[in-house]
């Protein structure tokens, strides 16, 4: 949790005085589903990367190769996981809805509350 | 050197915003407000002022491009009453929270229905928690001077606040007054040059006005903005003595007068107050001791002072030109406020309410002498008989 400041210590009107601050908010609390990562299914498309709204995916530099999530920001929203690739090849195979948490699936959205290391 | 002019009230307004040479005004024009930006208008055509001037189509969207040219880092003016006042509605909330230093030129109309035109104080006091600085005016003079004030007193570090400077509409808008006019270079040395200290312009220093605001901070922000009024009354007054040095005046935070010895008293802004003072003196003739206060600044409200002031009278009446609809006794909001302030500051003094000339009624001096009668009465036996008369209403 980011510190709450007091009245005195905050910019007037609720103004925003330095560009770039929303990196100092840290918005994984809000998340409900977690999206995990099955690593040998990637196909490194970059496509979760395009779309996260979150700058949340995280790419090894040296390789271009997608290497998980920042959890620290990421809120759940579950758009990397309807914009995979690999997870409506693994729905469309299957010929049928699969549950969000479905091993089968690249990036899968786990309950916060029902998920384990 | 300064000098005499006949000046409509308006016109002495759009006389003051020629010497300010705001960056920008936006405005919508709505009678009795009209012929100020149609003068200042006219200052812009004529190549008068440097100002950009926005004609907008509505006063929602001129209080908008006000608050968007305040965060700008420009010095913003505008001009409004009534329903444009009422129109502005969502946006002076807006103005005041984003902490523009916006200065308006208010002229008092009643607000709608049935129509009216004419003067009453129902506009003004609809604004009154919106976070605004509030001054009135008694005549064009006053309209003029506080006008020029009333830049100071916005853009001050400590306060940082839009000030709406009130006259009545008509009464005062539009008579044609003597008014002493200052040299235009003493009116732009004593307003000096406006130095935003955040300007969304400034490229250099990029930053968010208004943004998205949650249970986290919101509260805090509206705590700062408790601060900025009570720093306001510190200000006015700062810039009252050193306007009053500069053109020889007498501004407070609100005008006494024959209130010394006297036992009874009236409280009435605007125009009214210079017809209470010809009643006054005449009573005071007749050996009566009565007096007027005069009040100045309404936002922030200075109870402890008035308090002070009116502490040793044995009668009070206040005189509303608006009705607060559903209030204690169905009263007026100034004599709601100044009920209130005298009786947290211990000063107990029989106190009755006149709701008076609205929508343009005309208030004649023989109404206003039957309310001093009233309080004399009072004072004497220490009791109201009325709480809240509708004066000269028809029954």
């Amino acid at each position: 949790m980011t510190e709450l400041r007091g009245w005195k210590e905050i910019p007037i009107g609720g103004m925003i005085l330095e560009a770039g601050n929303s990196v100092e908010y840290k918005t994984g609390g809000w998340r409900a589903f977690r999206p995990v990562f099955g690593e040998a299914k990637c196909i490194h498309c970059m496509q979760c990367w395009l779309f996260c709204p979150d700058s949340s995916i995280l790419v090894d530099p040296e390789n271009e190769k997608m290497v998980g999530f920042d959890l620290e920001y990421c809120k759940g929203c579950g758009i990397c996981a309807s914009i995979c690739p690999v997870n409506a090849k693994v729905i469309r195979k299957a010929g049928e809805e699969l549950a969000r948490d479905d091993p089968r699936l690249c990036i899968r959205m786990i309950e916060e509350g029902k998920f384990q290391e | 050197m300064s000098k005499f002019e006949a000046l409509t009230g308006n016109a002495a307004v759009a006389t003051a915003m020629r010497q300010i040479n705001p960056d920008v005004v936006a405005a919508y024009p709505i009678t009795p407000q009209t012929s100020t930006v149609q003068t200042f208008a006219d200052f812009v055509a004529d190549g008068l002022v440097d100002t950009e001037f926005v004609c907008v189509e509505s006063e929602h969207s001129a209080m908008s491009a006000c608050v968007g040219a305040s965060a700008a880092g420009a010095r913003v003016m505008t001009a409004t009453a009534a329903n444009g006042l009422a129109l502005m509605w969502e946006i002076l909330y807006i103005a005041a929270s984003n902490r523009c230093p916006i200065v308006m030129s208010l002229v008092n109309r009643a607000l709608s229905a049935p129509i009216n035109i004419h003067c009453d104080h129902s506009d003004v006091m609809g604004i009154r928690d919106s976070g605004w600085l509030i001054l009135f005016s008694e005549n064009g003079q006053e309209a003029y001077d506080n006008l020029i004030q009333a830049v100071r007193i916005a853009e001050h570090p400590d306060v940082l606040l839009p000030v709406a400077i009130c006259q009545d509409g008509f009464i005062t808008s539009h008579a044609l007054e003597r008014v002493e006019i200052y040299d235009d270079a003493d009116v732009r040395a004593f307003v000096g040059e406006y130095k935003p200290q955040w300007p969304l312009l400034d490229l250099e220093h990029p930053k968010t006005y208004g943004p998205l605001d949650f249970y986290d901070y919101y509260y805090e922000h509206k705590r700062q903005q408790v601060e900025a009024m009570e720093h306001a009354q510190r200000v006015i007054l700062e810039v009252a003595e050193e306007f009053n040095r500069k053109f020889n005046r007498n501004y407070g935070l609100f005008e006494p007068y024959r209130l010394e010895d006297a036992e009874v008293a009236v409280i009435v802004a605007n125009s009214t107050a210079g017809t209470a003072r010809v009643v006054v003196d005449r009573l005071r003739d007749e050996g009566l001791k009565v007096g007027l206060l005069k009040p100045r600044v309404f936002r922030p409200f200075p109870a402890e002072e008035l308090a002070d002031a009116l502490s040793h009278l044995k009668a009070v009446a206040v005189m509303d030109r608006s009705i607060s609809f559903g209030a204690m006794d169905n009263a007026g909001p100034l004599f709601l406020e100044l009920a209130a302030a005298l009786a947290l500051h211990g000063v107990q003094v029989p106190m009755a309410d006149y709701v008076y000339g609205l929508g343009g009624r005309d208030i004649l001096p023989h109404e206003i002498e039957r309310v001093y009668r009233d309080a004399l009465r009072v004072a004497e036996t220490g009791r109201v008989e009325r709480r809240v008369t509708y004066l000269s209403v028809r029954e």
